[in-house]
């Protein structure tokens, strides 16, 4: 334990302050190597006391707020969810996410994530709702393993960062939005597949993506948003055929 | 608009294809790639031109060609959209990838039909 204390390791941390730099330019900063220190542990010891202006997000240091995502030596991840020890003997590269305007240092713009969300009527829509005096809508676990999945999506924008569609075509909706859309198309609570589907099978819908399948890669959740893609493109194709089949069948329209 | 996305077709024959590709491919690959070279089966030519010209086997092998060609064009489309960056030459990468495999098609069908 004595020795622990006394290994550093090297973060080279992205900086760019709005304003003053053109570029983003690395800077180098030696922390502790400690065992169970993340990115993120090592970042806030730069941030105490090396140097206060180092800008980051974080929130719950524990893979569930998903506001910690950073590029470390070149792949999206959760900076509290990565250890130092993982990259010894470093040095480690930490940048902010890809695909994303950089605000400042590691803080990207989520703005247009955040806009692309509400699109897919990420909520239960009822045609009627039961009166609440009639009690829970019940659910089998069978279709609770349904959609579970992909309702275990943090927000954390890694896969959009891993995307190249994404890189190439902003207008893309992105893996975790139709991930997102797909929680509730599977839910046996939920009516509103209709609504969803103008969005989801326009061409910056599903359409856009190729199977490139790096969003499902670097998820730290397990939620495949690549897999949710390709079911959902299934189920476009199987009513875009039927409607050619049967043009009427879709009383709604 | 979205409705009359050809898309949604393209996808279908895509991904049929890429599954009867898969299905399939192995099995004749290994009856005419190792079994039959290496003796491990020795059907006689008369034998083998029989079951060529049942109508089943030419029905089922015109469609794995087929959709296979439409599996490749699909991907080479995006290939070169996005891995070469050609997007603006969508139209020549379509009638060159579709019209490819619809080419692709006919000449199958000519050589399964003439044997
Ligand atoms: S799908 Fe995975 S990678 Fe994408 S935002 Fe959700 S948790 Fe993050
Ligand atoms: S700080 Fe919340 S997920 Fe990393």
């Amino acid at each position: 334990m004595a020795t622990e204390t006394t290994l550093e390791i090297t973060l080279e941390v992205a900086r760019y302050r709005p304003g003053v730099d053109t570029e983003p330019t690395l800077q180098s900063y030696q922390v502790p190597l400690r065992e169970h220190w993340a990115i993120l542990d090592g970042l806030t010891y730069v941030k105490d006391h090396l140097d206060g202006t180092l800008s980051f997000r974080w929130s719950c240091r524990m893979g569930i707020c998903g506001s910690c995502g950073m590029t470390v030596n070149g792949e999206p991840q959760l900076s509290c969810a990565t250890f130092l020890t993982d990259y010894a003997p470093g040095p480690i590269r930490v940048e902010p996410l890809r695909n994303f305007p950089v605000v400042r240092d590691l803080v990207v713009d989520i703005d247009d994530f955040m806009t692309k969300l509400p699109k897919v009527t990420p909520w239960l829509v009822r045609e009627v709702q039961s009166p609440v005096e009639d009690g829970e809508y019940l659910q089998t676990p069978e279709e609770l393993d349904e959609y579970q999945q992909y309702s275990m999506c943090i927000n954390c924008m890694l896969c959009y960062s891993a995307c190249p569609v994404y890189s190439l075509e902003p207008d893309f909706l992105g893996p975790a939005a139709i991930a997102l859309a797909q929680r509730y198309n599977l839910d046996s609570r939920d009516e509103g597949a209709d609504e969803r589907r103008d969005v989801l099978s326009s061409p910056e819908g599903i359409w856009a993506c190729t199977f490139v399948g790096e969003c499902s890669a670097v998820c730290p959740k397990g939620v495949d948003p690549a897999g949710a893609i390709q079911r959902y493109k299934l189920t476009a194709a199987t009513e875009s055929i039927k409607e050619l089949l049967m043009p009427r069948s879709r009383s709604r329209r | 608009m979205n409705r009359r996305s050809p898309e949604p077709f393209l996808w279908m024959l895509f991904s049929s294809g890429g599954m009867v590709a898969a299905l399939m491919v192995p099995i004749l690959l290994f009856l005419f790639g190792i079994a039959i070279p290496l003796d491990l089966w020795s059907p006689s030519h008369d034998h083998l031109l029989a079951v060529l010209r049942n109508p089943l086997t030419r029905l089922v092998l015109f469609g794995l060609c087929a959709l296979a060609l439409f599996h490749w064009a699909h991907r080479f489309r995006y290939t070169l959209y996005d891995g070469l960056q050609l997007k603006r030459y969508a139209v020549p990468i379509v009638v060159l990838c579709y019209g490819g495999a619809v080419v692709g098609s006919v000449i199958a069908a000519g050589l399964l039909l003439t044997v």
